[in-house]
């Protein structure tokens, strides 16, 4: 037994390196993707102290109407530019109708609100697109579906070209966030909104234009998680699952860090991977990666209470 | 005018502190009890048992649960459908290993077992605060669903992986399994029901309730003035898991029959945590008026296009449901955050002083 647990699969990991390093490559593709989710819940939480569970669903509505928009036969990149713009109509729309009347309401009714939201658009979705799994227009967006094939240590390691793709494009993706957040007038007013309400209010920051904002942006994240997990798995409502996945990242990471949240991720891909292909499958029936990633970040939270990376919780009476 | 207090004079603190200091309040709580133990089981169909008043105080039950640790302790838990399945469970393995147990009594221990499972998941709570606690509790939403799915044991390693209720008699009369009569679960679920509420009431007036409500408003403040967090916070836990446990069992034993892993997943959790703030964080009868719109409303919808003659497929139905129920959630936020509990309040203070407006 504890041969199992301790000898076992270390063994297995030498023995075929070329394996291991497949399964890294997995998990950290899988990883991005949950960094990138947790991303759009770090700049709203930041700038709005609003947990926003909708994160999630706004990846399927953007992938579902980005493929819904191609399949009436309008032109595939503009199709991505008409989903932005729906996207920035959801964002208006929801600082509009939702937000608005609720400004100054505690933490938890603005929770339940965003998954009051959820509800919504997965109920418009299923209306307007039906709930049928669909296939996402990767080629038409000159995305390459092709794999490379390298061979390290004699061994075989294969990575999907549209992999590679999403990897690269959600590092620009973040860096060019890093940018704005830290060079542009806008961004600094979204940081300066997130350290001090108030104070930010008063300097003349609009909140509103604010929100509408970072709700766009976190569309934009939506959309870009959408196009890469939807290449790998197909468009359809059990993507909605992932977002489940983003909510750890989160907790080991700190709600308030970008860095943290793209660790987080890149951290929690990896090692729920190794963790079912070396622990799971052979020692307890598999299936794993439902509940792997809470627990870890349950561990990590019990000594740092904060997240890796969030700011340290300093309390007053 | 029906409410007026006018000659109901309080000349002790005890009578102020009473239950029902308005005697009002307890005339109309007995007109809805005889309702619900009269006047419903006379009049309901079996639809009506199946689909509104069984399932309605159940989830109210359950709602309840949550509420004494979300609303009463202030600790924020996503993962109530787990600890119901823990619940059931439990009851499916006392009563098939002790096939001679009562099987009310089953459902009542069986509340023990998730209070053991939610002290050992409230743990964390003593570190950990807000949401970053409340996605602590999905560890335990995700990790017990897989356990159902995964230890086999748990169903008696039967094929299908489900758990299937077996006929259960009490005195002579079947109380679950499929001979058992609608009248007799409703008779069952109200009693349990009826006796947890009794006792949700009196512990959050009590002792236990203030420490939990001194937690809830600030745990550093508490700490300060005496209170015992750890206490506090793991009771709330225990006391919380026990009812939601019960509200589990009744479910698969009196309601649904059977069930599979699954069924306790998340979007269980969050339908109980909607009827809880629907219908009030920090209230009792909020529950109920909560658990009366999230299960009324679908069944009402439903029968809306019927009536209309609309030609509208089940499946849109559903989708429909699904987006009004969405879009509802929101406005009740909109129009009162404290809850339908809340409103009733407003409005009972309306009626004692009516006809003045103030």
């Amino acid at each position: 037994m504890l041969n199992d647990i301790f000898i076992q699969p270390f063994a297995d990991m030498f023995a075929a390196p070329d394996f291991l390093l497949q399964v890294l490559w997995e998990g950290l593709v899988s990883g991005i993707l949950y960094a990138l989710i947790a991303l759009g819940f770090v700049l709203i939480f930041r700038s709005s102290r609003i947990f926003n569970f909708a994160q999630g669903i706004m990846v399927v509505f953007a992938a579902l109407t980005l493929v819904g928009l191609h399949a009436m036969g309008i032109p595939a990149w503009v199709s991505v530019v008409l989903t932005l713009a729906v996207m920035f109509v959801l964002a208006v729309s929801i600082e509009r109708v939702v937000l608005r009347p609720l400004v100054g309401q505690p933490d938890i009714i603005l929770f339940m609100a965003t998954i009051g939201i959820t509800l919504f658009l997965i109920g418009l979705g299923e209306i307007i697109f039906g709930g049928e799994n669909k296939v996402m227009i990767t080629e038409e967006l000159g995305i390459p579906t092709d794999s490379v094939v390298l061979e390290p240590w004699g061994g075989l390691l294969i990575l999907e070209q549209k992999d590679i793709t999403a990897v690269l494009v959600a590092a620009l993706l973040v860096v060019a966030l890093l940018l704005f957040l830290g060079k542009t007038r806008m961004g600094r007013a979204i940081r300066a909104l997130g350290d001090d309400h108030q104070a930010a209010l008063s300097v003349g920051i609009s909140l509103q234009t604010i929100w509408v904002l970072v709700w766009f942006i976190a569309g934009i994240i939506a959309l870009v998680t959408g196009i890469a997990w939807g290449a790998r798995a197909g468009v359809s409502f059990a993507l909605e699952v992932i977002a489940y996945k983003a909510l750890p990242v989160l907790m080991l990471g700190g709600l308030e860090s970008i860095t943290g949240a793209i660790i987080g991720g890149l951290m929690i891909g990896m090692l729920e991977k190794l963790f079912e292909i070396y622990w799971g499958q052979p020692l307890m029936g598999g299936n794993t990666e439902t509940w792997f990633a809470f627990v870890l970040a349950l561990i990590v939270l019990l000594f740092r209470p904060q997240g890796l990376f969030g700011e340290r919780i300093i309390e007053r009476v | 005018m029906l409410y007026r207090t006018a000659g109901q004079f309080k000349t002790s603190y005890k009578s102020d502190m009473a239950l029902f200091p308005v005697r009002q309040d307890a005339v109309l709580l007995m007109v809805i009890l005889g309702f619900a133990w009269v006047v419903f089981p006379l009049t309901a169909s079996e639809f009506a048992f199946q689909t509104l008043l069984i399932p309605i105080l159940i989830y109210a039950l359950a709602a309840q649960g949550l509420n004494i640790l979300t609303g009463y302790a202030g600790q924020l838990s996503l993962g109530t459908a787990a600890f119901m399945g823990v619940g059931a469970y439990a009851c499916y393995k006392l009563v098939t290993l002790f096939p001679w147990m009562n099987p009310v009594l089953a459902i009542l221990l069986s509340g023990f077992f998730s209070a053991g499972v939610g002290v050992a998941f409230g743990i964390p709570s003593l570190r950990i605060k807000g949401f970053y606690l409340a996605i602590a509790t999905l560890a335990a939403q995700f990790f017990l669903v897989w356990l159902f799915e995964k230890w086999g044991w748990l169903y008696n390693y039967n094929a299908s992986g489900a758990i299937q209720v077996p006929n259960l008699d009490m005195f002579g009369l079947y109380v679950a399994g499929p001979q058992a009569s609608s009248i007799v679960q409703y008779y069952v679920v109200l009693a349990v029901v009826t006796l947890m509420t009794l006792l949700c009431i009196n512990l959050t007036r009590g002792n236990l309730g203030r420490s939990w409500k001194a937690t809830r408003d600030m745990d550093i403040a508490a700490e300060l003035i005496g209170i015992n967090l750890m206490r506090s916070k793991l009771t709330a836990f225990a006391v919380s898991s026990y009812v939601v446990g019960v509200a589990g069992a009744l479910f698969v034993f009196m309601w649904r029959g059977a069930a599979e892993p699954n069924l306790f997943d998340i979007p269980l959790s969050f339908r109980i945590l909607f009827i809880a703030i629907i219908g009030g964080l920090g209230s009792i009868l909020g529950n109920y008026l909560g658990a009366i719109l999230i299960v009324g409303l679908p069944v009402v919808l439903g029968t809306v296009p019927q009536a209309l003659g609309l030609p509208i497929s089940s499946a849109m139905v559903e989708h429909l449901n699904i987006m009004i129920v969405g879009a509802l959630i929101v406005f009740f936020l909109i129009i009162e955050p404290h809850g339908l509990a809340r409103l009733w309040a407003l409005i009972r203070e309306k009626l004692i002083i009516w006809p003045f407006p103030h």
